[in-house]
């Protein structure tokens, strides 16, 4: 009878399409994503906002958070869109990565591949939304709002 | 305390494919150095190895480095900052030799980016960024940059064609620059003809023609004590200031857009500790990685406000003859960015205009010269101040 294998928790590996790293202590943002929610995280103790989110406050040094969710409008700070990608994301091509600013947070992403480009304005309003990629892995992308 | 000061510098070529080891071609630049500083291997106390490691298939290339030069047993260690690496190990030198620990130290910058293909190290640049939740999105260097360019457009109103006049005047330097990988020149027409290469959009709204060349090269720098530069060297040139910043790594952790804040606040670190102002900067060599990041460096580092930068590229105040002559030796868009090795270059371009060594490039009438260094998406700054 040999040791039980330990369970490794690697959910973070759906993030994205390609990823390269699986083990974070925030692993639950992905089952949030695939229930449709796009979360980051507010510490308990001092109520400080983090999108992306994070495990550990370093205002406070606790590591005792809270999730929220991501809703609302956010204002477009700029986006680019590109030509040529990185090894393993060229059938993504072309897309355009992207900022929106919330006012107490930042997140940075993908603009939605239904969004033409001549429609993109920077300091225009968008949401942030789940999605699934053709490979089955998670991301969330920016759409109109 | 007395003051600290560059008294070798050298460079090997930068060139596409370098054929041969990466001990070689750090070589070529230690060797140029050494030759400029009339020094031997047992003058020097100490060796920093600078490069960005994810290109090198040589884990701790310190030590192999140090044998190869000669410079056991003297200490050595490895410094990274991304493309920054070799000014952040000048820093480290000064701090060695201002501290007194030791006299001569030498800094030694390299990478040889050829062995992997030019995708495979945009991934590993986009590495660079954050992996944990940007790279999965599929980033890569010129798309961050881009997203600078386009804010900055969006809010000052600058144009592609302003930025393309940038690559332009890079590659007027580059042609008489015999260390360059890119020696053609390059028209402002190129940038609208479909059947140049320059126009092809790489992520918009930066095209080829923003975007440094890729290449393989080595730089060497001698840092010395005062006592040990006045007596070694004809013509030391002085560290007179020294900058360095770092902010959040993923664009969501960051407040500017238009500009990079390393740049900024490593540009007034080194102005305050060197008791100058941007007027008194004769001749800068700043971090050109895209023709958006010379902008931004110009209204960074005070020599011209925000969202003017186009106007000084425009009247061409930053050619070898205007008021503040920028990147006259083509530069990292032609001269090339052999990531490990960008500052040392950056570095000895500076103390060969200041010595009057500079040839074809060389600037008249020169007291105080300065040196801007980026790593990452301005993810780390280094300004260095030096003077005669």
């Amino acid at each position: 009878m040999g040791k039980k294998k330990k369970e490794i928790d690697d959910r973070f590996k759906k993030f994205g399409t390609v990823t390269f790293t699986s083990i974070t202590k925030i692993n639950d943002f992905i089952d949030k994503l695939e229930q449709g929610k796009v979360m980051g995280t507010r510490c308990k103790e001092c109520g400080h906002v983090f999108f992306p989110p994070r495990a550990d406050c370093y205002e406070c040094l606790k590591s005792d958070m809270e999730w929220f969710e991501v809703t609302g409008k956010g204002k477009l700070v700029s986006y680019s869109k590109l030509e040529f990608a990185p090894v393993g994301f060229g059938d993504d091509l072309p897309y355009a990565i992207a900022l929106l600013d919330y006012g107490d947070y930042k997140v940075f992403g993908r603009i939605a591949d239904n969004v033409p480009e001549n429609e993109i304005e920077v300091g225009m309003e968008m949401e942030t939304v789940a999605n699934t990629l053709p490979n089955g892995q998670l991301n969330y992308v920016f759409q109109k709002a | 305390m007395g003051k600290v000061g560059i008294i070798g510098v050298g460079q090997s070529a930068f060139v596409r494919g370098y054929p041969g080891s990466i001990r070689e071609l750090a070589f070529e630049g230690f060797r140029e150095c050494m030759l400029d500083a009339h020094i031997t291997t047992k003058d020097i106390d100490a060796s920093v190895i600078c490069s960005a490691p994810e290109y090198d298939k040589q884990r701790s290339p310190a030590g192999v480095f140090a044998e190869y030069f000669g410079l056991t047993p003297q200490p050595t260690f490895y410094v990274e900052s991304l493309c920054s690496s070799s000014s952040m190990g000048v820093r480290l030198a000064y701090s060695l030799v201002k501290s007194g620990l030791h006299d001569l130290v030498a800094v030694v910058g390299f990478q040889k980016m050829s062995e992997i293909s030019s995708a495979e190290s945009q991934e590993r640049m986009g590495r660079g960024a954050d992996i944990q939740w940007e790279s999965p999105f599929g980033t890569m260097m010129p798309a961050y940059y881009a997203m600078y360019a386009r804010a900055h457009m969006a809010k000052y109103g600058t144009t592609s064609d302003d930025l393309a006049l940038i690559r332009v005047k890079a590659a007027t330097y580059g042609q008489i620059n015999e260390k360059a990988v890119y020696r053609k020149p390059v028209t402002f027409e190129m940038f609208s003809d479909p059947e140049s290469p320059m126009s092809n959009p790489v992520a918009s709204p930066l095209r080829v023609g923003d975007c440094c060349a890729n290449a393989d090269g080595s730089s060497c720098i001698i840092v010395a004590s005062e006592e040990k530069a006045k007596t070694l060297c004809k013509k030391p040139v002085w560290i007179l200031g020294l900058g360095a910043a770092s902010t959040a790594v993923n664009m969501a952790g960051r407040e500017l857009f238009t500009g990079l804040t390393v740049g900024e606040q490593a540009g007034e670190q080194a102005y305050k500790m060197a008791g100058v102002t941007p007027k008194d900067i004769d001749v800068a060599e700043v971090h050109d990685c895209f023709t958006i990041a010379e902008m931004m460096a110009y209204e960074n580092l005070g020599f011209a406000k925000p969202g003017e930068g186009k106007d000084l590229i425009k009247s061409k105040e930053t050619y070898k003859e205007g008021s503040i002559p920028v990147n006259v030796d083509g530069g990292l868009l032609s001269k090339g960015h052999p990531i490990g090795a960008t500052g040392g270059s950056q570095i000895r371009t500076i103390v060969l205009q200041l010595r009057g060594e500079a040839g074809e490039m060389q600037v008249e009438d020169l007291e105080i010269g300065l040196v801007h260094n980026i790593g990452g998406v301005g993810l780390y700054g280094n300004v260095t101040i030096l003077g005669r």
